[in-house]
């Protein structure tokens, strides 16, 4: 009798686990900011899967530390052994199988959600390069399968400074989306490594110089938002940023279309401002930095080359 | 007793209460571990200091106490200091004292090596300090250093920061090699009659397990320096992307040594938490072949795992898959730790000191640490949080909460045995207290922050992060005071604490059955090992022995 509601008592206490996990894995939710992609969608709900899971395991064993501390507290000259048992196969093959098979459903998870991103194409998860096929394959080209996508946009970036050149060779230093479509991003990097980068994209990838990067994603909803070089870039790193705008396709084309007649300007840059005119603080060394490059001209009527 | 060997005696214990010989080029392994432990104790208050006017820069939004130069500066030096000053040669100091006496040797294998191992440290450190000084100041690159920007440095300028924290970076790469292979020699060869693999403490295994790790890894991160040196300094173009070179490949040649590296440090600690929470829950060490065969275990799959670092860095899909699901196997083995620790503290005796307090609340935030460490593994939800605070929280998990933890819970656990004499009892609880909780404060607002998209390495923010910063930066604040009492309590006690016994936990293991301090050749006779480890059940260890039980005078 007293067994039985022990054991009662262990599945009650596992079950509230279970609601609790489940839970805070639904708030997790809430901790990212808004999602502004499909794919983010996606991150999301993996998030959300590893959350709930984590906090189960989390809480599971540190509540039995908790009553261990509470309940198993010996007087303080009493040396004695607790239990002495060295071992249990059961139990050991028990949480030795209990982490596999979760490390198998978090991996089948993660590979699926993966593949939904899609954000480099398919063929490549499935066709398994072997160094033997392709000579770069450690630094394979992001874009060796071309994916569909609507519209395709250059994105240049360089210490410290986004510019992105649409279709119709306009240059801005705002990029511009159009929503639920599939946009290509084809991105170049001029000096040093840079990371795309924003946040309510759930997506990062690196830009190598000299290579060929391309990132493929589909904005689901309009607003404005900011772009990062998340990959540190040298002394002016925290102020690589650029806005981006997720508008409707007819907003996206007047924009395009606006900006195509305007004259040409120069843009003001953060870093080359604060290279000119160092922000005070108490700490002042005279440690060198690059010279900050100056920002691409915004082109409307005429294109100015990317390489000056 | 004759009159000659009592003044023998005299003369060993005046030569082991001598402390000028921790400053003398001594080849005696306890010598070296302690001389290893208090320089790298320094290193950590040294990084501590940095992390501290990071902290303070971050506590507003605006770039307000250091320029930005020296912003770079001190997060690779705080990132690159904790983890080649202080964790990994203080786990190398550790480990000296330890081993032989663990496993009945009278010394390491290779005694000479073994001082050259430990002098090369302190001649690194000051090389890599003395860049503070140099005229464009220290490395600004992080402590990955990844080129092409680690090769942007001043013109006309030979000796600049970066080649100083190559030039150490490599000395100190050698002398892991040389402790490695002396560790490693010492374990295989040197045990005490009886003391057969399965009868090694888990402590052993471990150091066994990250120094082979060391010996198969770190070839590969000295081999990326060499060549960043040769960009650096002769004008070859080996990851030079615009000459040519790929710069992607340095990123695998580094983290195919820097993630096992995580282990070469975290392994020592996990040793530790299998010696600390059966003799204070007095239990033997629940599944000590498991928990030893998962040091191994750990050891191996962590080198397949080096590229979920790059999941973002140009990788192919495929490369990325194999790697996610080859980083979350590492918790196979992580797991049967954790729980081995958790059944061996279930229905136990448990006596809270504070080198237990320490084991288990590094144990208990390892398990954080662990979950959040598989959820990057989750490649795509790392393709998010990749070089954000989240990746910041999630490693200082590991490297403080857990890492630092656990060497916290070996000084006070093997204090006695050290230096004959008892640390404070209180002011080791204070301490606990006060790095507890500010540790927690500090590491788990990082995780919000990165969730919201907080990059790392930002020496400015958007305003809408400065919540978190205020508290994590308070946390940081209160962890940096929390060092004090230690330092207190350490000093007061060395000096002026009552004597310790030879055994004042009633600990099984062979350290414990010599005297406090070990004399110079750690065993009056080299001792024959009968019993299996961690004989907790036993009754030699139940019941309080009268102090003098061990003493054998000669
Ligand atoms: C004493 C408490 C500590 C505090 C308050 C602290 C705080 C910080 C902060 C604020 C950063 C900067 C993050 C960034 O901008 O990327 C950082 C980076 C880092 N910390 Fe700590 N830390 C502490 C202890 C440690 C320890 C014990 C280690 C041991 C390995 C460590 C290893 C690192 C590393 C490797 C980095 C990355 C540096 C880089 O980005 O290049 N920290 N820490
Ligand atoms: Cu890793």
């Amino acid at each position: 009798m007293v067994r039985f509601f022990k054991y009662l008592l262990i599945a009650g206490y596992i079950a509230g686990l279970l609601v609790v996990s489940h839970w805070i894995g639904q708030q997790a939710f809430t901790w990212m900011p808004s999602e502004a992609t499909a794919e983010a969608q996606k991150v999301d709900e993996l998030f959300s899967f590893l959350v709930s899971i984590g906090t189960f395991i989390f809480l599971g064993l540190n509540s039995m530390m908790l009553y261990s501390v509470i309940f198993f507290r010996a007087p303080k000259e009493d040396y004695t052994e607790g239990h002495p048992s060295r071992g249990d196969v059961r139990l050991e093959i028990l949480w030795t199988a209990t982490p596999i098979l979760l490390v198998v459903w978090i991996a089948f998870q993660g590979f699926n959600i993966y593949q939904q991103l899609n954000i480099i194409g398919l063929q490549q998860i499935v066709h398994l390069h072997t160094p033997l096929q392709s000579q770069r394959v450690y630094a394979a080209e992001i874009s060796d399968v071309p994916k569909p996508a609507s519209e395709t946009i250059e994105v240049f970036v360089k210490q410290w400074d986004w510019s992105f050149c649409y279709a119709n060779n306009v240059i801005s230093h705002e990029l511009h989306l159009p929503v639920n479509l599939t946009t290509r991003l084809n991105m170049h990097a001029k000096d040093v490594l840079h990371s795309f980068y924003v946040p309510e994209f759930r997506l990062q990838q690196y830009i190598v110089p000299g290579r060929n990067i391309d990132l493929v994603l589909t904005p689901i909803r309009t607003g404005k938002y900011h772009l990062k070089d998340s990959l540190f870039s040298g002394t002016y790193f925290a102020l690589l940023d650029a806005n981006v705008y997720v508008e409707s396709p007819q907003k996206y084309n007047q924009w395009l279309n606006q900006t195509a007649a305007q004259e040409p300007t120069s843009a003001t840059n953060q870093a080359v401002a604060e290279h000119n005119q160092p922000p005070k603080t108490w700490f002042k060394t005279s440690w060198y930095t690059v010279t900050p490059a100056p920002p691409y001209v915004i082109t409307g009527k005429e294109r100015v080359s990317n390489d000056t | 007793m004759t009159h000659n060997s009592l003044e023998k005696i005299t003369e060993v214990r005046q030569s082991v209460n001598n402390w000028r010989r921790y400053f003398s080029f001594s080849t005696d392994h306890k010598v070296i571990g302690v001389q290893y432990m208090v320089t790298t104790f320094i290193f950590f208050l040294i990084g501590g200091l940095l992390a501290m006017i990071i902290r303070a820069e971050l506590i507003t939004p605006e770039l307000n106490v250091v320029d930005r130069p020296l912003y770079n500066g001190l997060f690779t030096m705080h990132g690159t200091i904790m983890i080649f000053l202080w964790i990994i040669p203080f786990n190398a100091g550790i480990s000296n004292y330890l081993v032989p006496l663990m496993i009945g040797a009278r010394d390491m294998a290779f005694p000479l090596l073994n001082a050259i191992s430990f002098w090369i440290i302190p001649a690194a450190s000051i090389l890599l300090l003395s860049s503070f000084l140099l005229p464009n100041g220290t490395a600004q690159s992080g402590w990955w250093s990844y080129p092409p920007i680690s090769l942007q440095i001043p013109p006309g300028q030979p000796f600049n920061g970066e080649f100083f924290w190559i030039v150490s970076l490599l000395l100190i790469g050698i002398s892991s090699i040389m402790g490695a292979i002396n560790f490693v020699t010492t374990i295989f060869w040197m045990r005490a009659p009886g003391m057969t693999f399965f009868r090694m403490p888990v402590f052993v295994w471990s150091v066994l397990s990250a120094q082979l790790l060391q010996l198969i890894n770190l070839p590969s991160l000295t081999g990326a320096l060499i060549l960043l040196l040769f960009d650096l300094a002769f004008g070859t173009h080996f990851f030079k992307p615009l000459e040519g070179g790929d710069p992607i490949i340095y990123q695998h040649l580094f983290w195919f040594y820097s993630h096992p590296a995580v282990y070469i440090m975290a392994l020592p600690a996990f040793g530790i938490f299998a010696e600390v929470l059966p003799a204070f829950s007095r239990n033997p060490l629940f599944g000590y072949r498991s928990l030893a065969i998962a040091s191994l275990g750990i050891a191996v799959v962590s080198i397949f795992v080096w590229v979920h670092h790059m999941f973002t860095s140009a990788t192919p899909g495929w490369m990325r898959m194999t790697f996610m699901v080859t980083s979350m196997l590492v918790a196979v083995p992580t797991g049967v730790k954790a729980f081995g620790w958790t059944a061996t503290i279930w229905k136990s005796k448990l006596h809270l000191e504070t080198p237990m307090l320490f084991a288990m609340g590094g144990a208990a935030m390892f398990i954080f640490g662990g979950i959040t460490g598989v959820m990057l593994a989750a490649m795509p939800f790392d393709l998010h949080v990749h070089n954000t605070y989240f990746v910041v929280g999630h490693f200082h998990y590991i490297v403080f909460n857990t890492i630092t933890m656990a060497i916290f819970a070996a000084i006070y656990f093997w204090f006695p045995k050290i230096t004959g004499r008892m640390y404070a009892e209180g002011w080791g609880k204070l301490h606990f207290w006060l790095t507890f909780i500010p540790a927690n404060i500090t590491f788990f607002s990082m995780h919000p922050l990165g969730l919201q998209g907080m990059l790392r390495r930002v020496s400015s923010y958007d305003s809408q992060y400065q919540g978190w910063n205020i508290i994590a930066s308070i946390g940081a604040f209160l962890l940096g005071a929390s060092t004090l009492p230690f330092i207190a309590n350490i000093v007061g006690s060395w000096l002026y604490g009552p004597k310790a016994v030879d055994n004042p936990w009633h600990a099984s293991g062979l350290e414990w059955t010599t005297s406090s301090p070990p004399p110079p050749d750690n065993f009056e006779e080299i001792p024959i090992v009968k019993r299996p480890p961690y004989d907790y059940g036993n009754p030699k260890y139940s019941v309080i022995e009268p102090t003098d039980d061990n003493e054998s005078g000669g």
